[in-house]
């Protein structure tokens, strides 16, 4: 237990895995809290794990995966709010197949590079423990267009959650700011693959928000309480996964699903007594 | 001098092929009270959304104030049948009713001061400021019903469009309600759509009966000819004595 906090004092590697941690619960604080209201997991999802094949074309061409991991997500955000809004009962398939076809794209891109097993594993699964100064700065960058776009648009991204007939008949231009909150979601994504991997954002993303839901009501508030419970969660699973050496992004998460239903249970239970 | 709040001229609007509205020519003058009854299905609810903007009909025009409604959207308010939001939303009923505020408030991110002012005198008057600090989580149906009036009073509108807003309470919720109606129709007017002719008869001073086309309107009395018109089949008619 000691040499976790040796550790922490001593390497940069550590300290920056922490950062990381606090750099993501931040997005994921915000951002989440959309996500659980307006109940667009399956959505959010879907732009996580489309995101391989933009990272996987990256790859390939030598450039930096967390470009093409962006830009994937910004293309999949702007594709599946199109379809939402224009041909709403093939919402379902088309975000399936835009999962699906990302994967595809990046498993071939990845399959033809060097390196094929340790990168993949990364992509899909993260690696808190290597994250370099430049994806901190990075991180840090999207956390700052996250907080300002939300801070500059929190009525309208309220309004648009809650009622979204009510907001259209007060004239607020509805699909535009669908199409931006899923870009906003596209973001956050892309902000949380090097700490838990694309497979398991959408559980960092919900979670979070998901219990601190149960115990406010407003959404500022559950933001701010998402975002502790995100580095709560983060840190935690970093702290118990370095002495015995276990993945620490699905520690993260295994952590948090716990945490979800302790707290699920506990208010059921006071809910009924 | 009156003017005309909303003006309906040679409307038609269909859904896949199928009429739904048809021929449609009304007026509501300013300071009405008019009640739009008719048969589930006769197309109330449409009519209601068309003037709202939410639909767009394949011919014919819409006037609200003399002029098109993009023009005029911050003069209308809009109460819905059902609550278009999940109740287990985390939002408070303050929070609830500064929506309306919404296109009108001048602020950036956040409601303005005078936005909770507004809010403040809405909720008192709907008698809902006890409950402003609650979630809507926890409101009883009458109480939302409320909430959902003082959140389209906010925008301080000339013109309310409620779309049977008693439809989910008890009978003695929906005179109290009323009796709200009543007080803000001195200063604003008023389109409801009800099920209930008989009730609304002592609140309204125009009605509209609509069943794909306007079966009659106020220059025309209600017969039992035209109750048959509108509702078809079987009507027992009963007499209200006051």
């Amino acid at each position: 237990m000691l040499e976790f906090f040796n550790t922490l004092s001593s390497q940069a590697f550590l300290q920056n895995a922490l950062l990381g941690g606090i750099l993501a619960s931040i997005g994921c604080g915000l951002t989440g809290s959309f996500v659980v209201v307006n109940r667009i997991g399956y959505m959010a999802g879907g732009i996580a794990h489309s995101v391989l094949g933009g990272m996987g074309i990256a790859y390939y061409l030598g450039l930096n995966p967390f470009a093409g991991a962006l830009i994937a997500a910004l293309l999949a955000a702007t594709i599946i709010g199109v379809i939402k809004l224009k041909w709403q009962h093939q919402e379902d398939t088309t975000i399936g197949a835009i999962w699906a076809v990302g994967m595809a794209i990046g498993i071939i891109f990845i399959s033809k590079s060097y390196g094929y097993n340790a990168n993949l594993m990364s992509f899909l699964f993260g690696n808190i423990l290597i994250i370099s100064d430049e994806q901190l700065f990075i991180m840090l960058l999207l956390d700052i267009i996250t907080i300002i776009f939300v801070a500059v648009f929190y009525k309208q991204l309220v309004a648009i959650s809650f009622d979204i007939e009510f907001a259209t008949v007060r004239g607020i231009n509805v699909n535009l700011f669908y199409l931006l909150l899923l870009c906003l979601i596209a973001i956050t994504v892309v902000l949380l693959i090097q700490v838990v991997g694309l497979i398991l954002v959408i559980a960092l993303l919900t979670l979070p928000a998901a219990i601190a839901k149960q115990y406010v009501h407003s959404i500022g508030m559950m933001m701010l309480l998402a975002s502790v419970f995100g580095v709560i969660f983060t840190s935690t699973g970093l702290f118990v996964s370095y002495e015995p050496d276990l993945p620490a992004g699905a520690t993260i998460i295994l952590i948090s699903g716990l945490a979800y239903f302790v707290s699920s249970f506990v208010k059921s239970f006071f809910r009924f007594k | 001098m009156t003017k005309t709040a909303i003006e309906i001229t040679d409307l038609n609007f269909s859904f896949e092929n199928l009429a739904i509205l048809e021929n449609i020519n009304m007026s509501i003058e300013q300071g009405d009270f008019a009640g739009l009854v008719g048969p589930n299905g006769g197309g109330k609810t449409t009519l209601l959304k068309l003037i709202l903007g939410l639909y767009k009909p394949q011919s014919g025009k819409i006037a609200i104030f003399g002029e098109p409604l993009k023009n005029q959207r911050k003069t209308i308010g809009y109460v819905p049948q059902y609550a278009n939001f999940n109740s287990d939303f985390p939002i408070s009923v303050q929070d609830t009713v500064l929506q309306g505020r919404l296109g009108i408030s001048t602020c950036f991110g956040r409601y303005c001061r005078e936005d909770k002012i507004i809010a403040q005198k809405v909720m008192q008057e709907t008698e809902i400021l006890n409950l402003a600090h609650r979630s809507i989580q926890t409101l009883s149906g009458g109480q939302m019903q409320r909430v959902l009036v003082a959140r389209a009073l906010a925008a301080e509108p000339e013109i309310m469009l409620l779309d049977e807003p008693t439809a989910n309470i008890d009978q003695r919720a929906e005179k109290d309600i009323f009796d709200i109606f009543k007080a803000i129709n001195e200063r604003m007017t008023i389109l409801i759509i009800s099920h209930d002719i008989g009730f609304v008869s002592d609140y309204i001073n125009k009605v509209f009966c609509l069943n794909k086309t306007l079966v009659c309107h106020d220059s025309t009395p209600v017969t039992s000819d035209t109750i048959h018109t509108l509702y078809g089949g079987h009507v027992n008619e009963i007499h209200h004595h006051h």
